[in-house]
């Protein structure tokens, strides 16, 4: 296993993290040639390798679809931080390397030693990042944090449901998972830029409420100068019509269509078999289609039921009608376009056999994101880091192995 | 930190927060807008509730921190204008059709002949190539085309939008760090790039366990309203209290142990526990596996007691607890958010045009090196015209030529 080749080519990252904020952020280094390391401990192992589904259905620590998904070209290293010989080791990673990064609830890394005061003394130019639910510091603080309900305290579901029922849920739990790993990183790579200019590390605190407020902020200023809170509108939409997801043939199978003016109005009516209504003095108009919305979306839903999405899709985009399958988990894994952009990577691991991890987020022309290896074993790289990157010679680590610090 | 850059921002709608985070990160970032402002500034809401292309706040919340100019790149005089502003720029962002660009002959091989290295980031719903790039769309199709939108919702009814739109928002912060990506190797190797940032993929990127459980179990992930669909049973996720909604996220075992562990002393210390939570074995418990029957065996006690409780009790004693119970935060709660006030998040940036100050977040995130704050106001439309042309020698009696023409 030689050195990485890409972008971050010979930056190394000692990464304290969980669940999933910890991997979607690593993965954006990883992905281009950093070598991050995971720290990690068969005695408390991460949520995500404790979750379903598991391979055959058969839990174990390097078994579950959850953690493999997400973890593609992170290298592992079996440390138990309650361990009194771990924090010896860890100091050693983090001599050799450039990023500290944690998402642990704050306090953790403190109490093992590696705050970031202890941090600058092992390696004066180190970088922290640093992600908990809250931030690190404030009254709420240490209360354990999870997406979904995180999601909740930035008021996103204030923007879903209907008008006669209640709030819901984002359908993908854990929605600001993938929010502030996203901020992290771009401001991280920032900050390793500016380390390469002036010498100086630092100390980046994020906090995943406050990045998710960022997916609110129209909201926010919308209450703050008309006192007005969100309502939940359904599939409506304040100046399209029709604007919706329409039921179509298939077992629990939708299609969206959205129409913002009178040409794209028009061209569904033809599409529909229609035309009477285009020119039709109660919906020639976006105002009087809007008096119309509930019939309007009865006659499109009695067209599309008889179809299946994918014929509502391609029907209604070659007439320039905006329009789009509702994909379901199964649909957008073979979904061609996705998969020509290189959303997913097969690849083969120990465990799972041959398995789908998450892939490039986007495509960068001259430096795309590689697959370099499949996601680790848990300690699948212990010998490798300590004797290779952190230089212990082979009597070494097999003396430190005996003290049981690497399980 | 990264003061000494700049970017030349094309972008509508969606492509702004990748803008916005570049600013707040140091960029000088200018906003290139087309003669008499973006179309986008017709998407409201609107400041005082009046439409006006200097009042939306849709404009406001992601264009801080950004100078503003105005061009018609569809000319002569405009692209080469734009051509003589790329020689100043690191980096150029754009959410135009795929081949928009090129066909004006602003390409990416025509900008980086003018300028070395330059660093091109591009959002489209679809990406540049591939069998939908042409398609339509608008928030609530690419929500679809994602797969977030099949999981959420009632099941009795259709799968329900949000509203507010965000597949824009995804794809904005990460073209954000590709275009970050691309700036490091062009600092460590002096080669730039260009970036294709897909809407669809970069919301389709997180989907939690759907993909996985689609691979190894066969199942599809299906809406489940307020509740979390599992394999034997769905949980509740969004309750009920006295004044509005918490959320609570049944975890099991070991994570999720603790959590219960308090609610249930919680519970008990207001004589709302019952014998059924007190001896469960909540180590083990399989949220995955669990039964309906123990789930509602579970809930109904914990139904009771959030139902006799207002949000911000419940709020208050599950801090004062470290359990993760949070509440459905209005907008009002946010601005007055303990947290968020011990963060100095909110930060008070000046309207004068309004005769106003205005509440934003002050940053995303807080640097012990570099203040990342939002310092001013998104640009009005024209705002620093003269500023930047001056730059690249246009005189004040150019620009006025140019004004009249529709350039700028």
């Amino acid at each position: 296993m030689s050195e990485k080749s890409g972008v971050f080519s010979g930056i190394k990252i000692a990464a304290f993290c969980w669940a999933v904020v910890g991997p979607l952020t690593m993965k954006y280094f990883a992905d281009y040639g950093a070598t991050v390391i995971r720290v990690e401990t068969s005695k408390r192992p991460c949520t995500m390798r404790i979750s379903a589904p598991y391979k055959d259905g058969k839990p174990g620590l390097d078994r579950s679809g959850y953690f493999n998904h997400f973890s593609a070209n992170i290298f592992s290293l079996a440390l138990n931080m309650d361990h009194p010989g771990a924090l010896e080791v860890a100091k050693r990673l983090v001599a050799e390397a450039d990023v500290v990064m944690e998402n642990f609830t704050p306090g953790v890394m403190e109490k093992w030693g590696l705050g970031y005061e202890e941090l600058k003394k092992v390696k004066p130019d180190i970088i922290m990042l640093r992600q908990s639910g809250f931030g690190s510091w404030g009254p709420y603080a240490q209360q354990p944090a999870f997406g979904m309900i995180l999601a909740a305290m930035a008021g996103l579901p204030n923007f879903i449901g209907w008008p006669d029922r209640g709030p819901l849920p984002i359908g993908v739990s854990a929605y600001t998972d993938c929010i502030s790993p996203r901020f992290a990183s771009a401001a991280l790579i920032a900050a390793l830029d500016y380390r390469n200019k002036t010498g100086k590390g630092q100390l980046l605190d994020l906090s995943q409420f406050e990045t998710a407020l960022y997916f609110t902020m129209p909201a926010i200023l919308e209450y703050i100068s008309s006192g007005r809170e969100p309502s939940r509108i359904g599939n409506s939409h304040p100046y399209a019509v029709p604007h919706g997801v329409y039921p179509c043939k298939g077992d629990d199978r939708w299609c969206t269509i959205a129409v913002f003016n009178d040409e794209q109005w028009a061209n569904l009516c033809k599409v529909i078999g229609q035309t009477e209504y285009i020119d039709n003095p109660r919906f020639n108009t976006l105002l009087n289609r809007k008096k119309q919305e509930d019939e309007i979306n009865e006659l499109i839903s009695g067209w599309s039921i008889n179809l299946i999405p994918e014929e509502v899709m391609t029907k209604m985009q070659a007439a320039g009608v905006p329009a789009g399958v509702v994909k379901n988990a199964a649909d957008i894994y073979d979904d061609p376009q996705l998969r020509q952009r290189n959303l997913f990577w097969s690849l083969p691991h120990p465990d799972m056999g041959l398995f789908t991890h998450l892939g490039q987020a986007f495509e960068l022309s001259k430096t795309p994101a590689q697959a370099y290896m499949p996601s680790p074993r848990l300690g699948e790289h212990t010998e490798y880091v300590c004797t290779r990157i952190l230089g212990m010679t082979d009597q070494e680590f097999v003396d430190l192995i005996s003290t049981g610090v690497f399980e | 930190m990264l003061n000494s850059c700049r970017a030349l921002d094309l972008t509508d709608e969606n492509g702004f927060l990748c803008g916005k985070i570049l600013a707040d990160l140091g960029v000088d970032v200018v906003k290139i807008e087309r003669p008499g402002g973006d179309p986008s500034r017709r998407t409201g809401p609107f400041w005082a509730d009046i439409p006006h292309p200097e009042k939306s706040l849709y404009w406001f919340a992601y264009n801080s921190n950004k100078r503003g100019i105005t061009l018609n790149i569809e000319t002569a005089d405009g692209k080469g204008i734009l051509k003589e502003l790329v020689k100043t720029a690191d980096f150029i962002i754009e959410s135009f059709p795929p081949g928009f660009m090129d066909n004006l002959g602003l390409g990416y091989s025509t900008l980086s002949s003018i300028k070395q290295g330059i660093i091109l980031t591009s959002i489209t719903p679809f990406g540049q190539g591939g069998p939908y790039k042409n398609y339509q769309t608008s928030d609530i199709v690419t929500m679809g085309m994602s797969g977030i939108l099949y999981q959420t919702g009632d099941f009795d009814r259709p799968p329900v939008h949000m509203s507010m739109p965000q597949a824009c928002l995804h794809a904005g912060a990460d073209a954000a760090v590709g275009t970050m990506i691309a700036y490091y190797h062009r600092e460590m190797t002096g080669e730039g790039q260009q970036i294709d940032v897909s809407m669809q993929q970069s919301t389709a990127y997180f989907l939690a366990n759907a993909i996985p459980l689609w691979e190894l179990s066969g199942l599809v992930l299906k809406r489940a309203g307020a509740f979390r669909w599992s394999v034997n049973s769905t949980q509740r996720q969004v309750w009920q209290c006295k004044d509005g909604y918490v959320f609570f996220f049944m975890v099991g075992g070991r994570a999720g142990a603790k959590t219960f562990h308090e609610l249930v002393n919680w519970m008990d210390s207001e004589g709302m526990a019952n014998e059924y939570l007190r001896a469960l074995d909540w180590e083990n418990l399989d949220m995955f596996n669990v039964t309906q029957d123990v789930v509602g065996q579970i809930s109904r006690p914990i139904e009771e007691f959030f139902l006799s409780h207002t949000k911000q009790e419940i709020a208050q004693g599950a801090v004062a607890r470290q359990i993760s119970i949070c509440p459905l935060s209005s907008m009002e709660d946010l601005l007055h958010d303990t947290q968020l006030e011990a963060r100095n998040f909110w930060a008070e940036i000046e309207h004068p045009e309004l005769n106003a100050k205005i509440t934003y977040p002050r940053e995303f995130v807080k640097s012990s090196e570099k203040v990342c704050a939002t310092r001013f106001r998104a640009p009005l439309i024209g705002e620093h015209n003269e500023e930047i042309y001056s730059e690249i020698g246009l005189s004040k009696q150019d620009l006025a030529v140019l004004k009249q023409a529709g350039i700028i």
